[in-house]
């Protein structure tokens, strides 16, 4: 259902700015920029709690997504952040309901649920009893800002290519890309191979349900799993796959010594800057001191690495827009600027409207800019059905239909 | 370009070296052919090539070999792949990313190729390849002959000087199979390259080898000429053994070539009477076992049925072929027939073997007996129809041929009847209880799955792609146990591309496409008229109905028994 109401925008849009995209050139945004826009969107959401400046934001999600959505398969998930979202917000509302936290004379009386005694020991919490509308309102806001940043997340992944974005990972990370990239390609060779025992158990009238069927399932596909995980590993051998390069010995124990100092590091350094009752040394300086010595084994092991990418993806000016819009965005949330602070998170006591701020709205607005700053996509190749045949077949499913 | 200096290979766990003292060149530039038959080192040898043997497979390599000039003892296979490009049996294991042009620039970016040379190199592969209208589907889209090209194009890219291909078509059907071999063969005249193909099905290869290597099994290595070698080797395609009977010289290797020179044995032939390629059983003895009408498959989620209305009739004492290309709805019409897999419409009646089969239910009407395979209980269909899959080893899951054998001797629980030991000695004998089932070669592990199945006693029998990796040895026996099964009055249907097998073992053919049934008939007559079905035989001595070597001698036979008269 979204997904054809966004559609409906792409050209109802297209058709507003008649020749706009027609003039540029259509090409894929880097990953990377798409990331730094939606994880700058979503630090932002995390800042709010008034609920129009969120479902603004959902708005804006859904306006760029339907710009700059392609047609690969990938790029058609974005529905399923949306009914996650909607399942983050009922449960929140539902639990807020059921774990009752009590009702003062001020608030609104909604609906009461049977109140279960809980033994002496569980006094902490309450099950049922009366449940108050800034309850529920409140659980709702709260679930809807997370529920907003899922979608961030999920906006992330609708518009830049999953598979390119593990690309831009650092030289020394790429062994974690490449482990990623076969298994997702395995996974549903895995999924076929099981039907493929299930289905064949039959043929030996062996059972197919419960626990004595699963040996005769699981070790004919562990089986298969393995000697193709075997094949493989030969051909990716053979295709040169961990090349030596030009590293020493020692250059890869310093890139090791390295990284392990910097995970330290980092250890401390988030404990000191949680736990207060640590020396201040502990906390900032810790944390950037790990970063740096973390960042420095990762540039020594990428030296090692010697390998080239096919069609990497340039970095030009819509790249600086696009991640712009939302580091800017994501700034003016943070900087109290030319607005009351309390504005971002109306107060439920007592209840009120929420007003729309001026400059968080424009900042907000200012992240959709992205929707026509950045590149058209690509348009569909042979790779996924043209809109014509599937446009057939629903015609041909409505004759047999009727 | 490929020099092998006194090489031998043992593995630690035999004691016999798998290849021994094997001294061999192969030129720049040769298209080099291996043969022999299942098991005797054709991979050993080929791994050895880019140093997998013994760097990925372990056991001991003595002697060098040398590829351009570089030791595979010094050279893992990772630092040879710039030289040695290496393609395996199924293309979809070797896979790294998904789509296709990502494939082609894998191996270049592991090599560190710039990224400009990259862009360039991926399209004249793609061009090289016919793969261009291809470049950004998912590779697990595309047919089973677009997926190995594509793996033969992401070795190419890197611009090895020496490809290795082992059993590049075992898995596709005879047109895929073209259109690999054609592409092969086009490297080999235009780019110079160096090719080393091992095939189980070399009627389709030899003509273009210039050098065969021919592995006897003894640890040894025959290197020569393809008609010289094929003279004596004991692994040769039918138009060489034509070639061989009829005493050409030289041996012609391609069916164009005996043809040439068939003219002489085409007249002598064209008087006499042609002896029937397979042994006719007795007439009026073939009992319907199974009846099959309107049965029509529809997978979930698929607009197009699989197979659309299909009707069967199999008879017992009868062997069927089932040919048509990958997907045309082979498979499902056998897993329809067998009651396991899907059925959406028609109904299959089978008459239970044995008791009731021999109680005279080849009268025409619905024996009183028959039964739907696809509503009795799993145990029931079994004992109606047994199916062995495409791959047998989704049956076995036990840790040796007893254990398996006993089991399946539990699941059928038949009172009387052979045991499932019983049948695996009779078909394939020699095969030790202690084996684990992984171990042994794909025709023992089919012979098994084939005794586990039988050991329900179905009255139809249900093969589907059994030859897939089987050398000429092991197909004849399959031949052989088909024929038994046959004469004991069962009905048996095999599902294959090979149409040499189906010439030698099929009394039927059935020909599928789209899910329809477009011939159905006598062997002879389906495939002689058929240009992609047609065996060399029929090939090389049409008009005239030959199918095998076997009838060609026969008749020669009768021919001369008849003038000494």
């Amino acid at each position: 259902m979204a997904l054809r109401t966004t559609a409906a925008a792409r050209s109802s849009v297209s058709g507003a700015l008649p020749g706009a995209d027609e003039r540029r050139l259509p090409r894929t945004l880097h990953p990377l920029a798409w990331w730094m826009w939606a994880l700058a969107l979503a630090t932002a959401v995390s800042r709010t709690n008034n609920p129009l400046l969120l479902l603004l934001v959902l708005a804006v999600l859904g306006y760029v997504i339907g710009m700059r959505r392609t047609e690969a398969p990938w790029a058609r998930g974005f529905k399923y952040y949306l009914y996650l979202a909607l399942t983050v917000v009922a449960i929140r509302v539902v639990f807020r309901a059921v774990f009752a936290s009590g009702i003062t004379p001020h608030d609104h009386f909604l609906f009461s649920l049977p109140h279960i005694p809980t033994p002496d020991w569980y006094a902490g919490i309450r099950l049922g009893g009366p449940v108050s509308l800034e309850a529920l309102l409140s659980a709702a806001v709260d679930g809807l800002r997370l529920a907003c940043m899922l979608c961030c997340v999920g906006a992330a992944n609708t518009l830049a290519n999953p598979k390119r974005a593990l690309r831009v990972l650092p030289g020394a990370l790429y062994e974690l890309g490449v482990a990623v990239t076969v298994s997702i390609s395995v996974a549903p060779q895995l999924v076929q191979s099981v039907q493929r025992v299930h289905r064949a158990r039959r043929l030996r009238a062996g059972r197919t349900k419960g626990l004595r069927a699963l040996r005769g399932i699981v070790v004919p596909v562990l089986e298969d799993a393995l000697e193709r995980s075997l094949r493989l590993a030969a051909a990716m051998d053979s295709r040169g796959y961990g090349r030596a390069g030009r590293a020493t010995k020692a250059s890869r124990r310093l890139t090791g010594g390295l990284l392990l100092a910097g995970m330290c590091g980092l250890c401390t350094g988030a404990y000191g800057l949680l736990d207060a009752g640590t020396p201040g040394f502990l906390g900032l300086p810790a944390l950037a001191a790990g970063a740096a010595l973390c960042v420095a084994g990762l540039r020594l092991g990428g030296r090692r690495v010697t390998r080239t990418a096919y069609r990497p993806d340039p970095w030009r000016f819509e790249e600086w827009t696009v991640a712009g819009c939302g580091v800017v965005s994501a700034v003016l949330l943070f900087a109290d600027v030319g607005y009351d602070a309390a504005a971002l998170n109306p107060t439920l006591h007592p209840l009120s409207w929420p007003t729309l701020p001026l400059v968080p709205t424009a900042a907000i607005l200012l992240a959709g800019a992205a929707g026509f700053l950045a590149p058209p996509p690509l348009p569909a190749t042979g790779a996924t059905p043209a809109p014509a045949p599937r446009e057939s077949a629903r015609r041909s499913r409505k004759a047999t239909a009727k | 370009m490929i020099t092998f200096d006194h090489v031998t290979v043992q593995y630690d766990d035999t004691d016999e070296p798998v290849i021994g003292d094997v001294d061999l060149t192969v030129e720049e530039g040769e298209l080099c052919l291996v043969v022999g038959h299942t098991g005797v080192g054709k991979s050993t040898l080929l791994g050895a090539v880019n140093g997998l043997v013994p760097h990925f497979t372990g056991g001991t390599l003595y002697g060098t070999v040398t590829v351009d000039g570089r030791d595979t003892a010094g050279h893992p296979p990772r630092e040879l792949a710039d030289v040695v490009g290496v393609v395996g049996q199924d293309p979809l294991d070797g896979f790294v990313t998904d789509t296709v042009e990502e494939e082609l620039a894998y191996a270049m970016e592991q090599l560190a190729v710039p990224p400009d040379v990259m862009r360039k190199r991926v399209e004249e592969t793609l061009d090289l390849l016919g793969l261009a209208e291809l470049r950004h589907r998912a590779l697990h889209e595309l047919s089973g002959g677009q997926q190995q090209r594509v793996a033969i194009g992401s070795v190419l890219t890197a611009h090895p000087r020496v490809l290795v291909l082992d059993e590049p078509t075992s898995a596709l059907d005879p047109t895929a199979a073209e259109e690999v071999l054609a592409a092969i063969t086009r490297l080999v005249h235009d780019l110079g390259v160096t090719v080393l193909l091992a095939e189980h099905r070399l009627e389709r290869v030899v003509q273009y080898a210039d050098r065969v290597l021919h592995l006897p099994g003894d640890g040894r290595v025959v290197s020569g000429p393809p008609a010289d070698v094929f003279r004596t080797a004991g692994v040769a395609p039918p138009v060489v053994e034509l070639g061989r009977d009829a005493e050409w010289t030289p041996l012609p290797l391609s069916v164009r070539d005996a043809r040439r020179a068939a003219a002489p044995l085409r007249t002598r032939l064209a008087g006499l009477a042609v002896p029937a390629a397979r042994p006719s059983p007795a007439a009026g003895d073939r009992p319907r076992l199974l009846d099959a009408r309107g049965v029509s498959v529809r997978h979930r989620g698929q607009l197009l049925p699989a197979v659309r209305e299909a009707d069967v009739e199999l008879r017992g004492g009868e062997t069927t072929a089932l040919m048509g290309r990958n997907g045309s709805g082979k498979s499902s019409l056998l897993w329809a027939l067998q009651g396991s897999g899907p059925r959406t419409g028609g109904t299959v009646r089978v008459v239970p073997w044995g008791a009731g089969g021999a109680g005279g239910s080849g009268a025409a009407g619905d024996p009183a007996g028959a039964r739907d395979p696809g509503a009795v209980s799993a145990t029931e269909a079994r004992r109606l129809v047994g199916l062995v899959p495409q791959t047998p080893t989704d049956l076995l899951y036990l840790e040796s041929v007893r254990q398996e054998l006993d089991q399946a001797d539990a699941e059928s629980a038949l009172a009387d009847g052979p045991s499932a030991r019983a049948i695996l000695d009779r078909i394939a004998p020699g095969i030790d209880d202690a084996t684990h089932p992984r171990d042994l070669s794909e025709g023992q592990k089919l012979a098994l799955v084939l005794a586990v199945q039988l050991s329900a006693a179905p009255g139809v029998v249900l093969l589907d792609e059994p030859t897939r990796g089987l050398d000429y040895r092991a197909k004849a026996q399959l031949t052989r146990i088909l024929d038994e099964l046959t004469a004991e009055g069962r009905a048996v249907v095999v599902s294959t591309h090979d149409v040499e097998f189906v010439a030698r073992t099929a009394d039927r053919v059935v020909v599928m496409a789209e899910g329809e049934i477009v011939a159905d008939g006598p062997a002879a007559e389906v495939i002689v008229s058929s240009p992609v079905f047609a065996p060399q035989v029929a090939k090389v001595l049409a008009p005239l109905p030959y199918l095998t070597v076997e009838q060609v001698t026969a008749a020669l036979a009768d021919a001369a028994g008849g003038g000494g008269r």
